[in-house]
């Protein structure tokens, strides 16, 4: 993020897109709704009629997959009123000319063609973003989780820069990550092409650096993505594979494959809280302890790295994940011993620029928001206040991807996956209150679309994609638009991961979870 | 911004313009109830617990919603004030149920605090006490309306800090209470159990559903941590007794969050004492899991990616690291896959 939560209530308009923040990111949605009703405007883009889009005052029902069409069609009709920040694009970003020449042919005609937005919306989003000064706009995985979703965080960069909404209080692009330490694992170096901090493995000076903290000889080849992995132990080339606390069996998409790959491989270990899809693949399971019964640290996603406390000793013969993976190096001639994790932060925080001035005695009471490169800087709320990263933001000409799969007349019904508000990805199951409330999969399908399968809220449906078939509950609602299903991913009973794509970004390799095309019967009770 | 100076019982106190006279008293160090107050919700001036004396004024001033100006002359405990604020609280427990003994907010009730402070016995006025029904009917919260004093926190928060608006006060005179709209139970309104309702009430009438009967609030240590259930990074307090986590409550001093959580952070916790976590190393033998010793399971672990690096190189290995996980661990992990194995083989689930 670019911004601070703290930051929201500052804003006067909010541009969410491809996120559904009070189910996904209930305190930041919780900031949201609350300055709603001092006044605060909103604009909402999303295939589904979720709860902010009830609360805005521009709804914009995009077919999924459209975003690029959208943002770019907004681009246009701000070009042609003159609405962009010329003196921003001037002073602090570069390819102006491209853009302009990009977003020509999405006239709005067109614009709304492709996405179903009628044009008036969209002549009315485009102006109220580009002429509100202070302006906020949100993000999550409805825009990364496609195979084009560099390009469509690209688009949303270009719109932000176009306006000059960015490195201003109560104004910035903000995409709010998923899982609590989504920006701390990628912080961390957990990313098969960079050392912590976004250290380049490519780099021969970054190599040199850290071989000579690490003492060992590095490797200087970029390492295998998730999907890379996959395939390569489908192919046999990869042999074994570590798993620490993540369930791809349950969460990546394409389960089917991912079973494969853990059967192909011929040792897996798990270190995992729970005996979860993939730990019942393992040859062996290491029981961690939970986020209670070890200290260290997060970094949430407006950068502020906060403290994890020991409350309780570890569960059972349980132990902490660091230690268990400490251990086994050791065993294998590499000692890595640490007394304690503030020693491993330390260490890091030597390693890592960003988070070189932090120490846990700075982070007691309130966190501190990286970059914090020394320890006398206070950290940093708002990023790129004075110039982006690479000195001037580049603008990027994006052309439209469709999704890798669309319905078609053998699979006629558009899936499309997130997360739902009380629960979050697996570990919620374990929760007896929270599963209490919402024990299983209730799919979300159009009133016109129940009645031509012959279903009602609470029936059963057989829901089939080229790569596997799940049953599933249904509740019948207006807020999907007919001809789409939505499910969520967080029930081993209805794996829904197994019917999505195994189609990802040719960049970032994130997967297109959001567009699948399947086929849906219905059938008897579960 | 400019300051103004008044005195508060004697004492000379500077605040910047715009405090209100409660907080100038609690600056110059005296002692002054509030019940409806909160500094971080809208100020209704309501339950007149706060009143003061104000040298010129011809009434007592509730001093939560009165702005301190320059040259004020404040008294905290006059007779009339003492007065005042007795009777007030002789009307709240006139209609408050006396089971202080039992109890889940003894120990952390402002009712319970202000009484003993001042000698309020229950009974003065001998009038009508409420017989609502307990309201446990959701999953989370407990609702003892008999226990409410009307203060409207639990509102000002759902609406202010939650954007919600769920509750609100209704009927009127002695029937006012505090309800979702058509008086129905919160599981089937709109209510998202976020819990800040809670978290604001300053007696026992809303609780967690979860620690209700476990343990005296005096008996609960508190540990303050982050969320690990999404990336807003809220902080919370493990309410921790006899090395069992009860729940969690909230915590004011969190950066992101104040005293504000959702029902994942404030009601999910449980997910810790699960009685499926897994206890043991498992080693896989014949097709199914066998407990192991550590030194066992982390020998084997090491001889087979040690067999497996020897014969295939460092690149057949990788290994997943895990964004639930702490910056600590995920640093390890790498370390070790970079370092020990010799391959940069890592990556985690949700890169995004
Ligand atoms: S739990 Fe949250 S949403 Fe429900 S009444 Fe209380 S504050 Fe409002
Ligand atoms: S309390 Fe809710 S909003 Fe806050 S970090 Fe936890 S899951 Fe996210």
């Amino acid at each position: 993020m670019t911004n601070s939560f703290a930051d929201y209530l500052n804003t006067d308009l909010f541009f969410v897109i491809g996120s559904n923040p009070t189910e996904a990111h209930p305190m930041a949605g919780a900031k949201i709704m609350s300055s709603l009703m001092n006044g605060t405007k909103l604009i909402v883009a999303d295939p589904r009629r979720i709860e902010l889009a009830d609360k805005a005052d521009i709804f914009l029902q995009l077919r999924p997959g459209t975003d690029i069409p959208l943002l770019n069609g907004l681009m246009h009709i701000i070009i042609k009123e003159n609405l962009h920040d010329q003196k921003f694009i001037e002073e602090r970003t570069e390819g102006i000319e491209d853009l302009k020449a990009a977003v020509e042919k999405f006239t709005p005609a067109r614009v709304s063609e492709m996405t179903g937005v009628p044009e008036n919306l969209l002549y009315d989003a485009a102006r109220l973003y580009a002429t509100t000064s202070k302006a906020m706009l949100c993000y999550t995985l409805g825009i990364t989780e496609h195979i084009c979703g560099v390009d469509n965080v690209m688009s949303v960069a270009n719109l932000a820069m176009l306006t000059g909404h960015l490195g201003r209080e109560g104004t910035g692009v903000n995409p709010q990550r998923g899982q609590n330490n989504v920006q701390g694992a990628c912080d961390m170096g957990a990313l098969p092409g960079d050392y912590p901090g976004y250290q380049k493995v490519v780099n021969p000076e970054v190599q040199a650096k850290f071989e000579k903290a690490w003492g060992v000889k590095l490797s200087n080849q970029p390492g295998l993505t998730i999907p890379d992995m996959m395939d390569a132990a489908v192919e046999g080339k990869l042999k074994a594979m570590y798993i620490l606390g993540e369930d791809p069996v349950l969460t990546d998409p394409d389960a089917n494959h991912i079973k494969k790959a853990l059967q192909s491989m011929d040792f897996v270990v798990v270190q995992e809280l729970f005996m979860s899809e993939t730990a019942k693949f393992a040859d062996v399971i290491l029981p961690g302890a939970s986020f209670t019964e070890k200290d260290g640290t997060f970094t949430s996603s407006e950068r502020r790295v906060q403290r994890v406390r020991k409350a309780i000793e570890p569960i059972g013969d349980t132990r902490p994940d660091w230690w268990i993976v400490c251990e086994v190096a050791k065993r294998m001639g590499y000692p890595m011993a640490y007394a304690h994790p503030e020693e491993i932060f330390n260490e890091l925080a030597s390693l890592t620029p960003s988070y070189g001035g932090i120490t846990y005695d700075r982070i007691e009471h309130c966190g501190l928001q990286w970059p914090c490169p020394t320890v006398d800087h206070p950290g940093t709320p708002i990023l790129h206040t004075k110039a982006f990263a690479r000195g001037k933001g580049l603008f990027k000409a994006i052309d439209h991807t469709p999704p890798a799969e669309m319905p078609d007349e053998e699979y006629p019904y558009l899936l499309s996956t997130g997360r739902i508000l009380y629960h979050y990805n697996v570990t919620t199951r374990y929760s007896s209150a929270l599963d209490a409330h919402r024990p299983e999969e209730a799919a979300m399908i159009h009133p016109a679309d129940a009645v031509m399968l012959g279903v009602g809220t609470g029936d059963t449906v057989q829901v089939t994609s080229r790569r596997g078939s799940v049953k599933t509950k249904v509740a019948v609602t207006d807020k999907v638009q007919s001809g789409m299903i939505w499910m969520s991913f967080h029930y081993r009973e209805t794996p829904t991961n197994e019917l999505t794509v195994n189609a990802f970004d040719p960049i970032s390799k994130t997967g297109e979870y959001k567009v699948a095309a399947v086929r849906i019967e219905k059938t008897s009770p579960m | 911004m400019p300051n103004v100076t008044l005195t508060v019982d004697g004492t000379q106190v500077t605040v910047p313009k715009g405090t209100t006279v409660v907080e100038a008293a609690w600056k110059a160090g005296a002692f002054v109830p509030t019940l409806c107050h909160d500094p971080e919700l809208s100020k209704p001036g309501a339950c007149r617990i706060c009143v003061v004396e104000v040298k010129g004024a011809r009434n007592l001033v509730a001093s939560c919603v009165t702005e301190a100006v320059e040259g004020m002359e404040v008294q905290t405990s006059t007779p009339a004030v003492i007065e005042a604020r007795k009777t007030i609280l002789e009307l709240m427990l006139d209609n408050h149920p006396e089971d202080c003994l039992t109890c889940h907010q003894a120990g952390d009730c402002k009712l319970q605090d202000y009484a003993y402070f001042y000698n309020v016995k229950p009974g003065a006025f001998g009038g009508e006490s409420h017989q609502y029904e307990l309201e446990d009917d959701n999953l989370f919260i407990v609702r003892n309306m008999n226990k409410c004093i009307l203060c409207g926190k639990c509102l000002r928060a759902c609406e202010e800090k939650q954007g919600r608006a769920v509750i609100d006060f209704a009927y009127r005179g002695f029937k006012t209470k505090v309800t979702t709209a058509l008086d129905q139970p919160l599981a089937d309104s709109v209510c998202v159990s976020c819990g800040s309702c809670v978290a604001v009430c300053p007696t026992g009438a809303l609780t967690e559903k979860a620690m209700l009967g476990k343990a005296r609030k005096w008996e609960i240590e508190k540990i303050r941590t982050t969320c690990p259930f999404c990336g807003v990074g809220c902080n919370l307090d493990l309410n921790v007794k006899g090395g069992k986590i009860l729940g969690a409550t909230s915590n004011p001093a969190s950066p992101t969050n104040g005293r504000d959580l959702c029902v994942k952070g404030r009601f999910g916790i449980d997910y810790v004492h699960s009685p499926k976590r897994l206890t043991k190393p498992l080693i896989k033998k014949n097709g199914a899991f066998v407990e192991s010793s550590w030194d066992e399971a982390l020998d084997l672990v090491a001889t087979k990616l040690g067999e497996i690096k020897n014969k295939f190189g460092s690149d057949a290995i990788a290994a997943l690291s895990s964004a639930r996980c702490t910056n600590e661990d995920n640093y390890v992990m790498q370390k070790f896959v970079r370092a020990g194995i010799g391959t940069n083989n890592v990556d985690h689930c949700a890169r995004t």
